[in-house]
C-alpha cells in the first residue's frame, strides 16, 4: 500500500515533465518499465504468442470438458479397440474406454503434475540458492557441495526409492484406516514432491549465482547501510532482481517435469490406474503394438497431445527467455 | 595444481556419495527378499540375511562395503544370486558404453551442424524449419520414438531387426531412438550459443579485419559458442553411458539401464550403491574433463 501511494503521483508527474522539457517521444519510450518492455517483446514473438493463446484455450478445454462430455473416463464397455470415428473421436482402448475422454483427463493430470512439480522445484531451488548466495562464505560452500553431491546421484534411483518408500508408507496407513481416496491423494502429492525434489538443483545453482553477484552491488549495500534487515534486503532488493531469470528457467522446467512424469508413468511408478496421464496412456498404447495388428490411435493421440503441449510450453519458454533476457536487444 | 586439487577431492566426494546412496536404499522400507517367487519362510529369510550380512548394524555393513571397495569389490548382488555386482557391471557396461557413445555421437553429429546452420540463417525460413524440427525432437519422448521406428522400419518394411544387440544393424534403431532427443537439445543450445557469440565485439573485429564469414564462424565464434554444449556433454555422457531403461527394455539390449531401475525397485542394496558409484565416477571425471576443455576453448579461463 505504501509503495503504491508513493509511486502514484510520480506516474502522473513524469510524463508531463518529460514531454514539457524534452518534447520528443523517445524519452517517453525510454521511461517504460522493464516489465512493460518484456511484455512487448513477448507479444512481438509470434510463435510464443500463438503458443500461449493455444495453451490458454487448451487448458480451458480440458478443465471444462468433464462437465460437457457425456462419457465417464473410466466407463468400461464392450467396444474394444474401436477405430476413431464419429462415436469415439479418438477410438477406444483395451477396456472399451473412450480414448478422447482418457486423453483429456491425462492431459489435465500431466499439466497439473508439470505445474506443481515445477512449483516445488521453484520453492526449494530459490530458497536454497538465495540462502547460499546471500550468506556466502563457508555456508555457501557447504550448501553448494550438497547440491554437487545430489547432482552425482542418478535421479532415477533417487526418485524410485523416494516414491516406492512413500507408496509403501501410504499403503500402510490405508490398511490402518486412512480412506482410499486420502491415500490416492497422498501418493499424488508424493509424486509431485519426488519430481520437484529432483529438479530443483539447477534452479538453486542459477539463483545462487545471481544472488552472489547482486549481494555486492552498491544498491544492496546502501540499503544495508540505511539499516534494512537481512530479510528485507533479500525479499525487497535481491529477489525482485532474480525474478526474470527464475521465470525463464521455470518455464523450461514445466515441460521437463511433464516429460519426466510420462517416463515414470511408463515405468509404472507415476500415475496409478485407473487414473491416467499422457505418459501412462502412451505406455498402454505401446504395449498393444504387435506385428499382426497396430492400434495406431492408442499411441498416436496421447503422443500427439503430449507433443503439442510440450511444443507450446517450449515455445512459451523460449519467448519468455527472449523477452526477459537483459542481454537481448531492446 | 588445480588439477591435483580436484583429483584429491574425488575420493572423499565418492565416499560421501556412496554413503548417501547406501543410507538412501538401506533405510527405505522393503527388503531384497520381499519379491521372491514364493514368500520365504522366516528361517530361510533369516539365513539369507545372515549370509549377506544384512543382520549386522548399519555402520558395520557400510564399513564392510568400503573395505570391499578398496579391493575393487562392490559386493554380491542380492537379486541375481551367485553374481557379484562387479560381474554384472563388467557384462553390461560395454553394451551400455557402446550404445551410449553411438547416441552421443549422433547427438553431437546432428545437433552441432544443425545449430550452427540455424544461427547462420537466423530469421530465414530454413532457420525456422530447423528450429521446428529440433524442437519436435525435444518434445517426443524416447518411448514414443522407439515403438514408432520399430513399427515402421522393423515390422512394416522389415529393413532393420526389431531388437537384440548383435550386429551393427541392430544398433541403428536404438541409437536413433536414444540420441534424437539429445540431438535436438544440443542443436538448440548450439544455435543459442552461436547467436550470443556473434553479438560479441571480437567477432566484429574479426569481420572488420576482412575475414571471410566461414572463417569467422568456424575459427573464431565456434570455440566460444560450443561451450554450453561442452558443459552439457559431461552430465549427458554420464547419463548415456550408464544406460537407458526405456531403450534397453524396448529393444531387449543387455545394458545397465535396466539394472539401474530394477535394482532400486528390488532394493538390491549392493547393486544400487555400485551403480551409483559408477555413475558418480563417470560424472565427476567427465566434469573434470569439461573444465579442462573450458580452459582450452576460452583463453580467458584460468585455473590457478
Amino acid at each position: 500500500m505504501t509503495n503504491e501511494a508513493r509511486t502514484r503521483p510520480m506516474k502522473h508527474a513524469v510524463p508531463r515533465n518529460r514531454r514539457g522539457a524534452a518534447g520528443h517521444p523517445a524519452s517517453a519510450h525510454r521511461s517504460r518499465g522493464p516489465a512493460c518492455q518484456a511484455i512487448r517483446r513477448f507479444a512481438r514473438n509470434r510463435g510464443a504468442l500463438v503458443s500461449a493463446l493455444f495453451l490458454g484455450v487448451f487448458i480451458a478445454l480440458i478443465l471444462v470438458w468433464p462437465w460437457v462430455g457425456c462419457q465417464a473416463p473410466d466407463a468400461i464397455s464392450d467396444l474394444q479397440f474401436v477405430a476413431p470415428g464419429s462415436g469415439h473421436w479418438f477410438g477406444t482402448d483395451v477396456h472399451g474406454r473412450d480414448l478422447f475422454t482418457r486423453v483429456n483427463n491425462g492431459a489435465r493430470i500431466s499439466l497439473l503434475v508439470g505445474a506443481v512439480g515445477a512449483a516445488v522445484s521453484l520453492v526449494i531451488g530459490v530458497i536454497w540458492g538465495a540462502a547460499a548466495g546471500y550468506l556466502g562464505g563457508r555456508v555457501d560452500g557447504a550448501m553448494m557441495r550438497i547440491v554437487d553431491v545430489l547432482y552425482a546421484l542418478p535421479s532415477i534411483i533417487f526418485v524410485i526409492v523416494l516414491i516406492t518408500t512413500l507408496n509403501a508408507a501410504v499403503d500402510g496407513w490405508v490398511s490402518r484406516g486412512l480412506s482410499a481416496r486420502g491415500g490416492a491423494i497422498l501418493k499424488f502429492a508424493g509424486l509431485f514432491g519426488g519430481l520437484g525434489a529432483v529438479s530443483w538443483l539447477t534452479m538453486a545453482r542459477i539463483v545462487r549465482g545471481e544472488v552472489l553477484s547482486l549481494r555486492t552491488r552498491p544498491f544492496v549495500q546502501a540499503s544495508r547501510a540505511l539499516g534494512a534487515g537481512h530479510i528485507r534486503v533479500v525479499f525487497h532488493h535481491i529477489l525482485p532482481n532474480v525474478v526474470g531469470i527464475v521465470i525463464v528457467y521455470l518455464a523450461l522446467t514445466v515441460p521437463a517435469v511433464v516429460l519426466y512424469e510420462s517416463f515414470l508413468s511408463y515405468l509404472g511408478l507415476g500415475i496409478q490406474p485407473p487414473q491416467a496421464s499422457l505418459g501412462s496412456l502412451i505406455a498402454e498404447g505401446a504395449a498393444q503394438i504387435n506385428p499382426i495388428r497396430i492400434y495406431w490411435w492408442m499411441i498416436a493421440f496421447p503422443a500427439g497431445t503430449l507433443m503439442v503441449v510440450l511444443l507450446a510450453l517450449n515455445f512459451v519458454g523460449d519467448g519468455l527467455r527472449d523477452a526477459l533476457d537483459p542481454r537481448a536487444d531492446p | 595444481m588445480y588439477l591435483v586439487r580436484r583429483l584429491l577431492l574425488l575420493p572423499p566426494l565418492l565416499v560421501v556419495i556412496s554413503l548417501l546412496a547406501f543410507l538412501l536404499v538401506r533405510t527405505a522400507p522393503g527388503g531384497p527378499f520381499d519379491r521372491e517367487r514364493k514368500p520365504a519362510s522366516p528361517d530361510v529369510e533369516r539365513a539369507l540375511r545372515a549370509r549377506y550380512h544384512l543382520d549386522e548394524p548399519l555402520g558395520q555393513q557400510y564399513l564392510r562395503f568400503l573395505g570391499g571397495l578398496v579391493r575393487g569389490d562392490f559386493g554380491a548382488s542380492l537379486k541375481y544370486r551367485n553374481h557379484s555386482v562387479t560381474d554384472i557391471i563388467r557384462q553390461g557396461l560395454p553394451v551400455s558404453l557402446s550404445l551410449g557413445l553411438l547416441a552421443f555421437g549422433l547427438a553431437l553429429g546432428v545437433g552441432i551442424p544443425a545449430g550452427v546452420y540455424g544461427a547462420m540463417r537466423k530469421g530465414e525460413w530454413s532457420d525456422y524449419g530447423v528450429s521446428v524440427l529440433t524442437l519436435l525432437a525435444v518434445c517426443i519422448p524416447g518411448f514414443v520414438v522407439g515403438p514408432v521406428l520399430v513399427t515402421v522400419f522393423a515390422i512394416r518394411w522389415q529393413w532393420l531387426p526389431v531388437g537384440l544387440w548383435e550386429s551393427p544393424m541392430h544398433a541403428v534403431l536404438p541409437t536413433v531412438s536414444l540420441g534424437l532427443y539429445f540431438a535436438g537439445k544440443i542443436a538448440r543450445m548450439m544455435r543459442e550459443g552461436m547467436l550470443q557469440t556473434l553479438r560479441m565485439d571480437f567477432i566484429a573485429t574479426a569481420r572488420a579485419k576482412g575475414l571471410g564469414e566461414t572463417r569467422v564462424l568456424m575459427r573464431h565464434a565456434f570455440r566460444l559458442a560450443v561451450m554450453p554444449v561442452v558443459s552439457y556433454s559431461g552430465p549427458l555422457l554420464a547419463d548415456l553411458l550408464t544406460g537407458s531403461f526405456v531403450i534397453e527394455n524396448l529393444f531387449q539390449i543387455p545394458g545397465l539401464g535396466v539394472f539401474m531401475v530394477n535394482s532400486s525397485l528390488n532394493r538390491d542394496y549392493p547393486m544400487v550403491v555400485g551403480l551409483v558409484l559408477l555413475y558418480a565416477i563417470l560424472l565427476l571425471g567427465l566434469n573434470l574433463i569439461v573444465d579442462m576443455l573450458y580452459a582450452f576453448l576460452d583463453p580467458r579461463v584460468r585455473y590457478d
